[in-house]
């Protein structure tokens, strides 16, 4: 019992970290280069697209999307190697 | 054939394919008809999340605003998509697990308290059906310029089509019709867009035409820049900084707003596995992606396309869309300067063209000279968005009462069939009661939708993540932060919103912060209230502690039914 709770615990721990870090990406992607730091990425172009904008307008969903896909990824090899995961 | 003929026969179609789905999957019990049996494919479930997002106003006016907001518009582009992985992360996997029908249901379990159930259910009520009358209204809309339908008669033919699928199939029948919604919308919003991106850049990607070269060996957006500033607008990319603290706190609400919204959230309860719920989020925002990338573009090709076509260009030679729509009042000259060409310009003194952003969606095809069959796939196309969201909306507000005020509040003992006999005629009156809203829609209805997200960010969202990620949140803590939240958000809105009767001005905006963004605000003053009050007052009891350790693993979801193991 004592080794299981213990597990669980690592678990969930793990399961934090991986949140922290997609969520520090979430905000980054679309707060960050999307609004606050928009203008001074504007002087940089994408092709036809100053870049701050493609971040408001494109780059943040396409960040978001990808995110979504990597947590799915991780939390299942995480499930599987606590012994976690549904049959 | 002409344009109408075109739309009837187009819209028809759909709504057959829709009365085939309800009469195929029609529910046989509570759970069929609350959560569609709990067995819907990740990826469907997906698709029918996509639809039940994508609103009227996602499809028909979202890419008009931008059109008009330039680079600020990202606001809805990142606030009504950033929502999901907010959702996918901290939210779904978890209710999943927890294995009931409702938002209310969680609520009131995890905080062992009726009253709490009561606060989630009427909050719940109201946020669905503010929404859900625009739709109507929508619905109604299409109706009548396309179709020459009375308005009315636009709305009740909208009733008749949501009554018939969503009294006979509940879930089951809504998931699977908002499947077959999904693919007309997605279509009908990107073959226009793929067909202008062609015509204006070569680039049949429209997410990558807006940024290319246009057929004179300009890019795109540096011209729309520089035809901007030649009107004496702000230039389309260039950030506007006076309101850049605003953008932030209404991309906040929008997307905090988003992943609290009760008609969202029920859908991962449909999956059959927790994993099923994290990779349904996944596939529900790909799809919502398609048309959320797409929109930007749209508003690049339509607002070059309306400085191109129409300014600085004599009256007697515009062409016929512009005459059709000038005869819905939506688009209208004024020739202040009597020189018979229309001058289109930033100052409002000198500018003679006004246009509704409305049509910009619908306008599109036509300013582009697209085929009427594309026209016509358009119209559908906003009819299946808006009949979509309406069916997944009255469903929240049928299971709120049948579910969570009937059974769990009023009469524990009613059986299995009492309640789904309940749940049908609840949806029934819902149904009828949002479209004779819709038919006389009170004038602050869409600005009623800010408050709607305001409120789904201060109450539920705070709610349902110190639920999950705070073992130690208690009844007083989460209730405490739930209605000082939705009072002060929702007393903001009213005070700041004339349309509300309220008497603030613009300029004593805190920090600039307009209604539409405060929901921020309000969510951070629930948490901190929350936990401030929770770490002051007796901790849960032992068994929702053990229902948060519960829902923390995915294991054992197929048999949960929300009691601690």
């Amino acid at each position: 019992m004592g080794i299981m709770n213990k597990n669980k615990n690592t678990y969930w721990k793990t399961n934090l970290k991986y949140l922290a870090i997609l969520l520090a990406i979430w905000f980054t992607v679309s707060f960050l280069f999307g609004i606050v730091f928009a203008e001074y990425l504007n002087q940089f172009m994408l092709g036809g697209f100053p870049l701050g904008f493609w971040f408001a307008h494109q780059g943040s969903i396409y960040a978001f999307v990808l995110l979504i896909f990597v947590y799915v990824y991780l939390m299942n090899k995480l499930d599987k190697k606590y012994d976690v995961d549904e049959l | 054939m002409s344009t109408q003929s075109w739309t009837y026969l187009l819209v028809s179609i759909t709504f057959l394919i829709y009365i085939i789905i309800a009469i195929v999957a029609r529910a046989g019990s509570t759970k069929e008809f609350y959560v569609a049996g709990g067995g819907v494919n990740p990826i469907a479930n997906g698709m029918a999340t996509a639809a039940d997002w994508m609103s009227a106003a996602s499809f028909l006016s979202m890419a008009g605003l931008i059109a008009f907001m330039g680079f600020s518009g990202g606001q809805y582009l990142m606030g009504w998509t950033g929502g999901y992985v907010l959702l996918a992360l901290l939210l779904a996997p978890y209710l999943r697990k927890f294995g009931k029908f409702t938002v209310p249901d969680f609520i009131g379990e995890r905080y062992y308290s009726k009253n709490a159930r009561l606060v989630a259910l009427i909050c719940a009520l109201f946020v669905s059906f503010t929404y859900v009358v625009g739709q109507m209204k929508g619905v109604g809309v299409a109706f009548a310029r396309f179709l020459n339908v009375p308005f009315d008669t636009g709305v009740l033919i909208g009733i008749g089509i949501v009554f018939f699928y969503a009294v006979l199939g509940g879930m089951k029948g809504i998931t699977y019709t908002q499947v077959a919604q999904f693919c007309v919308l997605i279509f009908a919003f990107t073959v226009p867009a793929i067909f202008i991106s062609l015509q204006m850049t070569g680039n049949p990607i429209p997410q990558l035409g807006f940024g290319s070269k246009g057929t004179d060996g300009v890019y795109l957006l540096e011209k729309l820049n520089l035809l901007s500033k030649d009107l004496g607008f702000d230039s389309y990319t260039s950030i506007d900084r006076g309101n850049l603290v605003n953008m932030f706190f209404i991309t906040g609400a929008l997307m905090f707003g988003t992943a609290g919204l009760p008609h969202v959230i029920v859908r991962f309860f449909t999956v059959p596995r927790v994993k099923d719920a994290r990779i349904s989020a996944g596939w529900a925002l790909l799809f919502i992606a398609i048309l959320y990338t797409t929109a930007p573009a749209v508003a690049v090709f339509a607002r070059t396309n309306i400085i191109n076509t129409l300014s600085n260009k004599s009256y007697d030679e515009v062409p016929q869309w512009f005459t059709n729509w000038e005869n819905t009042g939506l688009l209208s000259f004024e020739d202040k300067n009597n020189d018979g060409k229309i001058q289109y310009l930033a100052d409002t003194q000198l500018n003679e063209l006004t246009v509704d952003r409305d049509i910009i969606v619908l306008a599109n095809p036509e300013i582009a000279n697209l085929p009427p069959w594309v026209i016509g796939l358009v119209v559908a196309g906003g009819l299946a968005a808006a009949l979509s969201t309406a069916a997944g909306l009255l469903l929240v507000i049928s299971t709120s009462i049948s579910h969570d005020l009937l059974k769990n509040y009023l009469r524990p003992d009613i059986s299995e069939k009492g309640e789904l006999y309940a749940a049908r005629v609840a949806i029934a009156v819902a149904v009828v009661a949002a479209g004779l809203a819709g038919l006389n829609p009170p004038g602050f209805v869409a600005q009623v939708v800010a408050l709607a997200f305001g409120l789904a960010a201060s109450s539920f969202f705070p709610a349902i993540i110190l639920g999950i990620f705070d073992k130690r949140m208690n009844r007083q803590g989460a209730m405490s932060g739930m209605i000082i939240g939705i009072l002060f958000t929702a007393s903001y809105i009213i005070y700041f919103k004339p349309q509300l009767g309220g008497p603030g001005l613009q300029e004593n905006f805190w920090w600039g912060i307009s209604p539409e963004g405060i929901g921020t605000l309000g969510m951070i003053l629930n948490f901190v209230i929350a936990l401030v009050v929770s770490r002051l007052t007796p901790p849960p009891p032992k068994e929702v502690v053990e229902l948060t350790e519960h829902i923390r693993t995915p294991r054992g979801a197929e048999v949960s039914t929300g009691q601690a193991h």
